[in-house]
């Protein structure tokens, strides 16, 4: 191995390890005096805030809404331009661009004006404004996950084999096109899970209490705890994206996926 | 037999009209089949392109949404005009040092002599890293830099205060070092199919040619790199310019960035025109639409070398 190659690798492995340590020492501290190492006190401050299991119970909630209408919505409609309509591909692979190139910040400005006026049911609950957004942030990851899941099985023949059986629409499919993509759908929506575990930009300028907030809101008055939380909020990321590859062999997206709406 | 034949041959075709009668019968029946995409484009257009136009549209308007220039002239005043120029800027500085140190550390993880299980280790890594950020990401480096970071007491016990020699995290410097940390993973993921692209054989065919080092990079490696490292520019550009939740929480919103001030519009209590903050992301489309704009040719040149 050539010096310059493990020079450069281990700086590199510094500069990504170093913040990891730190947050991990900053969690375990008691207070700033630099009491002796080390305490779980963080860990128990966070079990017992109420504010965090409210916040991170609003969060999955959502992450499960917006996966559930993603699915509802992109694989019905995927699934028929496969079989029937496959000059659209191109067009919705284009519109599933557009999330990635709007930043959310801009998006979160239009929404705002759009929705502006909407029942308050919608325009005041996270259950409408937050996830009718985050449906949006999700669905290029939705996309090109449920594509290549439909590319890979023969849309056609397993239609007109379960048609042919005398299976209705909705029967073929539920129980013979969605098995079929199962892995694929699971890892667009690890990814929608990662997304909105982490969302913060369209959260808080519609000033929604999610747990990206909560943590924020951590950040700016307890320092210790904060670590603790930190940890916890990488774990989720982690584990989201380790499912991902457990779910599915590489994929187009897959891991290099890098998710919009979180810086 | 032959009737059979045929019979069959009809059967299959009456049944592949019937499950695909679009095949067949023209368009006859083609809106139906598109019928089925309503949903999708009726959510599309109520939660992409219409805030995205409302946003265009907005930028021009005044309070009693009269058709205006003022929010636009506006953006040319300070503080906006700095608070583009920041942000171009620690896009640029970004953008710019991710690509070439994110090439760099692909290409010692990737090139021969480098054991495998490292470029195995860092591509899982970077896939996980390129979606750390956001406000757990702020934190971790206020716990290794900030004023009571790990880093920074080190640095002080051994005699060299970081803050007395002129850097603070929570300055423009800050910001872009730890922009860094989803930029490189980023950078790696997507050149490293590129950098798989440099044959060994044309390393081995410059130095049998009797090519230095470094003349086989800038004859040969970087021209082919070319479309791709322009490519992952763009990419990282985009990526620091629409970044808002890591430069809020690390700054706590003090840094002069557009999506802060936009942010402003909306947490504080300054929301006297909302317009300005839609002409704000207005003049971002602006800015990304220049960089498309400057990428292409560029892209087309560069792209020459590639066929």
């Amino acid at each position: 191995m050539a010096p310059s190659a493990i020079v450069l690798l281990l700086l590199a492995a510094t500069y990504f390890i170093v913040p990891l340590y730190a947050t991990l020492a900053f969690s375990l501290k008691k207070n700033e005096a630099g009491a002796p190492c080390c305490t779980l006190a963080n860990y128990s401050w966070v079990i017992h805030n109420p504010d965090f299991w409210h916040t991170i119970k609003i969060s999955f909630l959502l992450a499960l809404e917006t996966i559930v209408i993603s699915l509802v919505l992109f694989v019905p409609t995927i699934y028929w331009v496969h079989l029937r309509l496959p000059r659209l591909r191109p067009v919705i692979a284009f519109l599933a661009l557009i999330p990635f190139v709007v930043p959310p910040i801009v998006m979160v400005v239009g929404l705002l004006r759009v929705l502006q006026g909407t029942p308050q049911w919608f325009y005041g609950t996270p259950w409408g404004f937050l996830a009718a957004a985050y449906v949006i942030l999700a669905f290029p990851y939705m996309f090109f996950s449920l594509d290549a899941g439909f590319r890979a099985i023969d849309v056609h023949t397993l239609t007109e084999a379960s048609q042919s059986l005398g299976a209705s629409w909705p029967t073929t499919l539920i129980k013979v096109i969605v098995p079929n993509i199962r892995a694929a759908a699971l890892a667009g929506s690890f990814l929608a899970l990662a997304i909105v575990m982490g969302e913060f930009t369209i959260a808080n300028l519609a000033a929604f209490h999610t747990f990206p907030i909560f943590l924020q809101y951590v950040n700016e008055s307890a320092g210790f705890p904060a670590g603790a939380l930190t940890l916890l909020s990488f774990l989720i990321t982690w584990g989201a994206m380790a499912s991902l590859l457990l779910v599915g062999r590489r994929r187009r997206l897959g891991l290099g996926a890098n998710i919009a709406g979180r810086r | 037999m032959a009737d059979e034949g045929r019979q069959l041959a009809i059967a299959s075709d009456a049944a592949s009209q019937a499950l695909r009668p679009d095949v067949r019968s023209g368009r006859r029946r083609l809106p139906l089949a598109w019928l089925a995409t309503v949903p999708f484009f009726a959510y599309t257009i109520a939660f992409l392109f219409a805030p995205a136009a409302s946003v265009l549209v907005g930028a021009f308007q005044d309070q009693k949404n009269q058709a205006t220039l003022s929010n636009i002239r506006l953006l040319f005043h300070q503080p906006y005009i700095a608070a583009y120029k920041t942000s171009i800027e620690i896009s640029l500085v970004t953008a710019l040092l991710g690509a070439v140190l994110g090439l760099l550390i692909a290409y010692a993880a990737i090139r021969e002599g480098t054991p495998k299980f490292i470029r195995a280790t860092l591509a899982t890594f970077s896939g996980v890293a390129a979606n750390f950020g956001g406000i757990p990401l702020a934190f971790a480096f206020v716990a290794t830099l900030g004023p009571l970071g790990i880093v920074t007491t080190w640095l002080r016990n051994a005699g060299w205060d970081p803050s007395e020699h002129g850097f603070q995290l929570y300055s423009k410097a800050g910001v872009e070092l730890t922009y860094m940390y989803f930029q490189l993973p980023l950078m790696i993921l997507v050149i490293a199919p590129a950098i798989d692209g440099l044959r060994k054989e044309w390393r081995e065919a410059a130095a049998n040619l009797g090519a230095k080092q470094w003349q086989f990079w800038r004859y040969v490696g970087i021209p082919v790199l070319m479309p791709s490292l322009l490519g992952a520019v763009i990419l990282l550009f985009g990526n620091s310019f629409a970044a808002y939740a890591t430069a809020y929480s690390l700054t706590s919103g003090t840094v002069n960035i557009v999506p802060i001030l936009i942010g402003a519009y909306y947490t504080g209590n300054v929301l006297d025109n909302p317009h300005i903050a839609q002409a704000l992301a207005f003049g971002m489309f602006v800015v990304l639409a220049v960089m498309m704009l400057l990428y292409l040719p560029l892209q087309r040149r560069a792209a020459r070398w590639s066929k």
